[in-house]
């Protein structure tokens, strides 16, 4: 394929990947089509995604990317067993990438150093049971990624709470890390829980000690580091540079990850204005847990979100207040998964009653 | 001056230029000429020339049926070999009545003579334009003469003239606005007198700038009072309510009328084309049309209306490997099921497709509700959600979604990042539910006329007693015993040929069995009479009801 200048980089290496389309013979109009497909946009997606990852292994070792394959392999492999099993021809469905998306974020959702045998359960019930079951791609009601991530934190508890200390900060090395994700029984006490999960379990453990504030938790202990948590925060930027790209390229649109921080913004800011001893100041909730990776890449999966513009709003924004509500006040330490999957329920109510005007009725009061 | 903007729309390779270099040629006379009488929206034309009869070039052929309707003309003169079916560019692959002319090639014009304006009453110039066959040129073809009719109690503030030509490949508009700027602008003129209108704008999409020149120029020559607006470039800015809100920031809703709201829409070739009918009494029996694609020499040719396309195509070089021809352009138009069809007045443009003219559509793949329609749709519907009650056949939920809305531009085809054939899923689901209106409407009729035909009988029964008891009685009072006369029943209360009424007679055998006789009795036969007038009246009422359902329907 000849280089185009007025093509950008990106798209010019979407058209060399996507190449495996089959031609439809010519019916009726319109003959003319943009060189769009579900694979550039999920390609696009997984683009978005790898500063974030290279930022990820940079801080916390091969851990993460060890992970990813696991879980790609699994959902590529549950998925090309469902398509047969269902008669459904492989090519296209394979080709379109939707199910390398699904791993690659539960694998980012995921504790970077859980057993291997967890993230191949939670990669192949995605795809088995989220999605194949309710009819494959564009069917499914709930969000892949989050039903996995769902059913492994109410199964397995300790062990989806567990997340490892950066490289710098005692981080397992990467021989250990490959290590723990293959024989977890060699190795011992090499992670703890998760910054907000720290921080809900110190304050419980604190009633009635008033040294024991947000303040004087964030400042004591390592693992908060400057923003939602050591090393975590940088991963979380990366997120939201990928994000951003993502709207810029119109694969998503600006609603939900707006409204999503938004809605998180809003109650975290309430709660820290009335109480700001024992509750976090707003950035931390942004910044920490799965926030910003939820706002744009999570709860923007098109197929089980709302898709009118008011509902995208209303839809991001209940998910952000939800969320925060679990992961403060809930036994989880982070809500975004439930959160998500709960309005992910309430989409078909929000879609019916945030049907945009059509063209000629706004005005009919106007000038009819 | 100020304008709007609609939400959506998409930006696709306009592919102008390749038959925009050359000027309008005259297309040679061939030697037969195949011209349907169905050429407008509205009704069929009848045949006013009969075979063997010899015609003169613009001599009317097909004379209007009805309002909506208007005549089509002989486009050379020879003789009338044929009426009868004949393949036609249109998507079904339907045949329907064509005039064959063989052309004698003397190309003799009828006496023409030019229409006088200032004499005439309103209501002439539109019979006028209507025997003149001048009918929307932008393809729509709805006969002119019924929109230059205003309702009662409407203005029209703006009249605008559609010169934006936003699809594809399509050039005919302009270059007929480059070379025919003078009489482009003289037909707005005349059209913004016939409707009394406030301001005439002819919008322009900018990717014309010579045609904004001509026209502009023509307009400073003439000292014309209107005005000729750029508008950007997005397809579909010539849909005629996109081009209103563009203009005017008025928003047409897909069930009312422009006149509704004060604006009435032409398109540029067919302003031209009435100045010419009233300027020199030049019926429509040519057009303009756009041959570009997969040919040696794109260029726009004034052909007669009738031409074969297949003729025509051949005179742009076709490639060897044509495999088929588009009426219309990329994004609305359709393969026409055979290229021995004419050219009729909707052909403003034939697409030669050949293998890789356009990029091959992918494979379809599931919705992803991405909602790249929605934001694309210049109606600003949800065709993602019309496609999903579309393939599931709600048809409730289709029209709370504003299915017929739909103006089936194309957009969201061309942004589907699943290659859905969207506006395919909607045609389909358009006529669906015209097809159930249709049987709904017909079981309908059958219902009342059954419950009609019920009410008869028992009205007849009952007259059929209070006769009885009459002739009892008068019979007392003469003394007289008609009860051994049988008799046929009055032809005029149950008629043999009528169908309604045949089974009539073979449900109530008692009525056929023991008929009465009315012939000695003139006061029974004045109520018998009466009923059966009442019942022919309502039958015909009833016929004429199902007949007007039928031409509603056809109208769609």
């Amino acid at each position: 394929m000849p280089a185009n200048p007025a093509i950008p980089l990106t798209d010019q290496l979407c058209d060399v990947i996507v190449s495996s389309e089959t031609p439809n013979t010519l019916t009726q109009s319109p003959y003319l089509v943009q060189p769009v497909s579900v694979t550039r946009i999920m390609l696009k997606v997984l683009l978005a995604l790898l500063p974030g990852i290279a930022i990820y292994t940079w801080l916390f070792g091969p851990g993460i990317l060890v992970q990813l394959l696991l879980a790609t392999t699994t959902a590529v492999i549950a998925e090309a067993v469902f398509l047969r099993l269902r008669n459904r021809p492989l090519q296209p469905a394979l080709s379109d990438l939707s199910a390398v998306v699904t791993a690659w974020l539960i694998a980012l959702s995921f504790p970077p150093l859980g057993p291997w045998w967890l993230i191949v359960l939670g990669s192949a019930f995605a795809i088995i049971v989220a999605k194949h079951l309710y009819g494959g791609l564009g069917q499914n009601p709930f969000n892949p990624a989050m039903v996995a991530y769902a059913l492994c934190i109410v199964s397995f508890p300790a062990i989806m709470s567990q997340w490892p200390h950066p490289l710098s900060a005692g981080g397992l090395s990467p021989t250990d890390q490959i290590t723990a994700i293959f024989l977890p029984e060699r190795i011992d006490a090499w992670a703890g829980a998760t910054p907000l999960d720290h921080l809900k379990t110190t304050l419980r453990l604190a009633t009635g000690n008033d040294n024991l504030t947000v303040q004087n938790i964030l400042r004591d202990h390592t693992i908060y580091g400057v923003g939602g948590g050591n090393g975590w925060e940088w991963v979380t930027l990366a997120w939201l540079i990928g994000g951003l790209w993502l709207v810029q390229q119109k694969v998503i649109t600006w609603h939900i990850p707006m409204a999503l921080i938004a809605g998180m913004g809003s109650i975290a800011l309430g709660f820290w204005i009335v109480d700001p001893l024992h509750y976090a100041n707003p950035l931390f909730h942004i910044l920490g847990g799965a926030t910003l990776l939820g706002a744009f890449f999570i709860a923007t999966d098109p197929v089980s979100g709302a898709t009118t513009p008011r509902g995208k709003l209303i839809f991001a924004a209940a998910i952000g207040v939800l969320a925060y509500l679990i992961r403060v006040f809930g036994a989880f330490p982070d809500g975004i998964a439930f959160a998500v999957l709960i309005l992910n329920m309430c989409v078909p109510l929000i879609d019916m009653y945030t049907q945009p005007p059509i063209f000629g009725e706004k005005s009919r009061g106007s000038n009819a | 001056m100020k304008l709007f903007s609609f939400k959506g729309g998409i930006k696709p390779d306009p592919n102008k230029t390749q038959s925009t270099v050359l000027p309008i040629a005259q297309a040679p006379l061939t030697s037969r000429y195949i011209v349907p009488l169905h050429q407008s929206v509205g009704g069929t034309p009848r045949p006013t020339v009969q075979v063997g009869e010899r015609v003169l070039k613009g001599q009317r052929i097909g004379e209007a049926d009805g309002w909506i309707s208007a005549a089509v003309h002989a486009p050379t003169s020879g003789t009338v070999v044929e009426i009868g079916p004949h393949i036609i560019p249109h998507p079904s692959g339907l045949a329907t009545d064509c005039v064959v002319i063989e052309a004698d090639g003397r190309d003799a014009w009828i006496e023409r003579t030019p229409f006088d304006l200032d004499q005439a009453e309103p209501d002439a110039v539109r019979d006028y334009l209507r025997d003149m066959g001048i009918v929307g040129l932008g393809g729509a073809v709805f006969p002119s003469h019924v929109k230059l009719s205003v309702p009662r109690g409407k203005q029209v503030e703006q009249l605008i003239i559609n010169g934006a030509e936003c699809e594809p490949f399509i050039t005919c508009d302009d270059r007929l606005m480059r070379e025919q700027a003078t009489e482009v602008v003289q037909g707005s003129l005349l059209f913004g007198r016939l409707l009394n209108a406030g301001k005439v704008l002819i919008g322009i999409e900018d990717n014309k700038p010579e045609a904004i020149a001509a026209l502009k120029e023509a307009q400073q020559q003439l000292e014309a009072p209107l005005e000729i607006v750029t508008v950007p470039t997005i397809y579909p800015t010539g849909g005629a309510k996109e081009l209103i809100r563009v203009l005017t920031g008025k928003e047409v809703p897909g069930s009312r009328r422009s006149t509704d709201f004060g604006v009435q829409v032409f398109n540029v070739a067919t302003v031209q084309s009435a100045w010419r009918a009233i300027t020199y009494g030049e019926p429509l029996i040519s057009r303009i049309v756009t041959i570009s694609g997969a040919v040696g020499e794109a260029r726009n040719w004034s052909v007669p209306i009738g031409m074969p396309i297949n003729v025509l195509v051949k005179l742009a070089q076709p490639r060897t490997d044509m495999d088929g021809v588009i009426m219309g352009g990329p994004m609305m138009g359709f393969r026409i099921p055979a290229t021995a069809a004419p050219v009729i007045k909707a052909t403003n443009s034939l697409i030669v497709h050949a293998p890789g003219l356009f990029p091959p559509k992918p494979a379809e793949l599931p919705c992803i509700r991405c909602g790249s329609c929605a934001q694309a749709c210049p109606q600003e519907l949800q065709p993602f959600e019309l496609y999903w009650w579309s393939r599931s056949a709600k048809f409730e939920k289709l029209e709370n979604y504003k299915l017929f809305d739909c103006i089936e531009c194309g957009c969201c085809d061309f942004v589907c990042p699943s290659h859905i054939p969207l506006v395919n899923y909607f045609r389909f689901a358009k006529s669906e539910i015209l097809a159930e209106q249709r049987e709904q409407q017909i079981a309908d009729a059958a219902r009342e006329r059954h419950e009609f035909r019920q009410e008869r009988a028992e009205r007849e029964k009952r007259e059929k007693a209070e006769r009885l008891a009459k002739a009892n009685a008068a019979r007392k009072a003469e003394g007289k015993d008609l009860s051994a006369a049988a008799l046929s029943p009055s032809p005029k209360t149950a008629p043999a040929n009528d169908p309604d009424a045949a089974p009539d007679i073979s449900s109530h055998p008692d009525q056929a069995s023991t008929p009465i006789s009315m012939d000695n009795h003139p006061v029974l036969d004045a109520t018998a009479k009466q009923a059966a007038i009442l019942a022919a009246t309502e039958r015909a009422r009833l016929k004429r009801e199902k007949h007007a359902g039928k031409s509603r329907d056809t109208t769609h």
